[in-house]
C-alpha cells in the first residue's frame, strides 16, 4: 500500500476532530483576546472579580476534595476486590460497573431524594426525634461533594482493580517472607507499584469533577455555582458569550495542564518502566 | 496479587457497595410509590408513574431523539474510528505520534467547553440543523472509545494472517471484512456499547445543542425536574437503568464483564 492510502484511513477521523473540535475550541478561546480593552482584558476582569474567583476557588476545592475522598475509598475497595476469589470478584466488579453505566442525571437525582427537605435522611431523623425541623442539606458544598464522590468512586475502583491485580503476588510474598510487617509492605511495596494507577485515577476524577455540569446544577443550584454551571449560565441565560468563552478558556488550560503534569509524573514514578 | 484481608477493610468495602447501590434501590422504590411526591420507602405500590411517562409527549419524543442520536452518532464514530484505529496499529512506525493524541482530544477537552464551542461554530456559525449538530457532537465525543477500544484489540491481532490473505490474492477491503474484522469483533462490540451508553446519558454537550422542539431525554428529565418533583422522574430513571441492565447483559454474554477492568 502506498503512503497516501495509509494516511487516507486516518483522514476522515482527523478531519472530523480538527474541523469540529480543534477549530471551534480554538476560535472560542480566540474571541476572548479580541476585546476592546486589550487582549487580556476579559481575563483581568475575571481574576479581579470576587464573585468569579469564588466560583473558580469553589470548583477547585470541590474537585480536590472529591478526588481525595475517591482515592481513599476507591483504593481500599479495589484492594479488597483484588483479593477476592474469581466468582465473588466478578460480582463485585459488576456492582461497581452498574452505577458507572447509569447516567449522571439519574445518579444525581437519587441524592435529591436522599438529601431533600422531605428526603430520606430528614424523614428518618425526624421520626427518631433527633430533629424537629428538616435540615436543609441540598444546595450546600457537602451535597455536591457527596454526589460527586458517588459519581466517581466506581471509576476509581475500576481503574485501580486492574492495577492492583497486575502486582505480582510473588513480590508481596517475598516482602512478607523477608519479615516485612503489613504496613511497611503496603507503604513500600504495594503503594509505589500502584502509584501510576492512582495518578491516572486522580486525573480522571479531578478533571471529571472540575468540569461537571449536571451534578452541581441539580445539587448545588445557584448557591454552589461551579465553573461548568457558570459557563452555561453566562452562555445561555445572560448571553455573555465573551464571558462564557473566558470561563471555557480557563477550564481548558487547567484541565489540560493537570493532565500533562500528572501524566509526566506517572511516567517518572512507574518503577516498572524501562 | 492475593493475600488475606483485614476484617475492617472488608467491612469498609461492604459499606462502599451499600453506598454505591442503595441510591439506585431508592430510585426504584420511589418510582413505585403511590404518592404524588417522591418518597422512600414507597407508600403503596403502583405502576401508574410508568404509565404516566408514556402520556407525557415530551418524554416520548426526546426518548426517540436520544435513541436516534445514539445510534447514528455511534455508527458514525465507528465508521471513521475503525479505519483510524486500524491504520494507527498497522502502520505504527510510519504515522506520526500526534495522530493518536489527536483522537483522544474529545476526552481531554472539557465536555461543557466542547458543547459550547460546537453551538457557537456549528449550530449558529454554520447554521446546521440542531439534530445534525447533536449527531455530529455525539459522534465526536465518543470517537476516543472507537479508536482506543478497537485499537486495543487490534494491538493483539496478528497482522501476518492479513498478509497471508492478501498474498493469496484477496482484495484489501474483502480481507479487512472477512479476516481482520471477525478477529477484532470483541473490541468493536465493546466500543459500540461504551459509545452508545456515553451518548444516551450525555448532558454536558447536549445541553447546548438542544433547540426548539428537539431535545434529548436526559435534558428533558432535567427540565421536568425544575417544574415537577413527582415519581415520574423516578420511573423514567428506572427505565434508563433497565437500558443499562440490558447493555450489561449483552456485555456479559459477548465479552464477559471482566473486560471492563482491562
Amino acid at each position: 500500500m502506498n503512503k497516501f492510502a495509509r494516511w487516507s484511513l486516518t483522514l476522515p477521523a482527523t478531519i472530523a476532530v480538527v474541523l469540529l473540535l480543534v477549530i471551534p475550541v480554538v476560535l472560542t478561546i480566540a474571541t476572548t483576546f479580541g476585546e476592546a480593552g486589550g487582549p487580556f482584558s476579559t481575563y483581568a476582569a475575571f481574576f479581579k472579580s470576587g464573585f468569579r474567583m469564588a466560583v473558580l476557588y469553589r470548583t477547585l476545592q470541590i474537585a480536590l476534595i472529591t478526588t481525595g475522598i475517591s482515592l481513599v475509598v476507591g483504593f481500599i475497595t479495589a484492594y479488597v476486590i483484588a483479593q477476592m476469589p474469581g466468582r465473588l470478584k466478578s460480582i463485585m466488579i459488576v456492582a461497581a460497573v452498574f452505577p458507572l453505566l447509569t447516567g449522571v442525571v439519574v445518579r444525581s437525582f437519587a441524592w435529591l431524594i436522599i438529601l431533600g427537605k422531605n428526603g430520606i435522611i430528614n424523614n428518618v431523623l425526624m421520626s427518631v426525634g433527633l430533629i424537629s425541623e428538616p435540615l436543609s442539606m441540598l444546595y450546600t458544598q457537602g451535597s455536591v461533594i457527596v454526589a460527586m464522590v458517588y459519581l466517581f468512586v466506581p471509576l476509581m475502583i475500576l481503574t485501580l482493580v486492574g492495577v492492583l491485580e497486575g502486582i505480582p503476588r510473588d513480590l508481596i510474598e517475598a516482602a512478607t517472607s523477608l519479615g516485612a510487617r503489613p504496613i511497611p509492605t503496603f507503604l513500600q511495596v504495594i503503594l509505589p507499584l500502584a502509584a501510576p494507577g492512582l495518578i491516572v485515577g486522580a486525573v480522571l476524577v479531578f478533571t471529571g469533577s472540575f468540569t461537571s455540569y449536571a451534578t452541581p446544577q441539580l445539587l448545588g443550584g445557584e448557591k454552589q455555582m461551579m465553573m461548568g454551571t457558570f459557563l452555561y449560565q453566562r452562555a445561555m441565560v445572560t448571553f455573555d458569550w465573551v464571558g462564557a468563552s473566558t470561563i471555557a478558556a480557563i477550564m481548558v488550560v487547567i484541565t489540560i495542564g493537570v493532565v500533562l503534569i500528572m501524566s509526566r509524573m506517572a511516567r517518572r514514578l512507574n518503577p516498572m518502566a524501562v | 496479587m492475593a493475600t488475606r484481608i483485614h476484617p475492617l477493610l472488608g467491612a469498609f468495602a461492604i459499606l462502599v457497595f451499600f453506598f454505591l447501590l442503595a441510591p439506585l434501590v431508592i430510585i426504584v422504590g420511589a418510582a413505585l410509590s403511590d404518592t404524588t411526591f417522591l418518597t422512600f420507602p414507597p407508600q403503596g405500590l403502583t405502576l401508574r408513574w410508568f404509565a404516566n411517562i408514556f402520556q407525557i409527549e415530551a418524554f416520548r419524543r426526546t426518548a426517540i431523539t436520544s435513541l436516534q442520536v445514539a445510534i447514528l452518532g455511534t455508527g458514525l464514530s465507528l465508521l471513521i474510528g475503525i479505519p483510524a484505529a486500524y491504520a494507527l496499529n498497522r502502520y505504527r512506525v510510519e504515522l506520526p505520534r500526534w495522530l493518536s493524541t489527536l483522537f483522544v482530544l474529545p476526552i481531554l477537552v472539557p465536555e461543557i467547553v466542547f458543547g459550547f464551542a460546537l453551538l457557537k461554530s456549528i449550530t449558529i456559525g454554520l447554521g446546521l440543523p440542531v439534530f445534525i449538530s447533536l449527531v455530529v457532537g455525539h459522534a465526536l465525543l465518543i470517537l476516543p472509545y472507537s479508536v482506543r477500544v478497537v485499537g486495543a484489540s487490534l494491538a493483539s491481532f496478528d497482522f501476518s494472517i492479513e498478509e497471508a490473505a492478501r498474498s493469496l490474492g484477496c482484495p484489501p477491503l474483502k480481507t479487512f471484512m472477512t479476516v481482520v474484522l471477525p478477529n477484532i469483533r470483541a473490541g468493536v462490540i465493546a466500543a459500540f456499547i461504551l459509545a452508545f451508553i456515553t451518548s444516551i446519558n450525555d448532558v454536558s454537550v447536549s445541553v447546548f445543542l438542544t433547540g426548539p422542539g428537539i431535545s434529548t431525554l436526559p435534558i428533558q428529565i432535567l427540565a421536568h425536574m425544575e417544574q415537577f418533583f413527582d415519581p415520574t422522574i423516578a420511573s423514567v430513571s428506572v427505565l434508563l437503568m433497565l437500558v443499562t441492565v440490558g447493555v450489561m447483559a449483552i456485555v456479559e454474554a459477548t465479552l464477559g464483564l471482566t473486560f471492563l477492568t482491562k
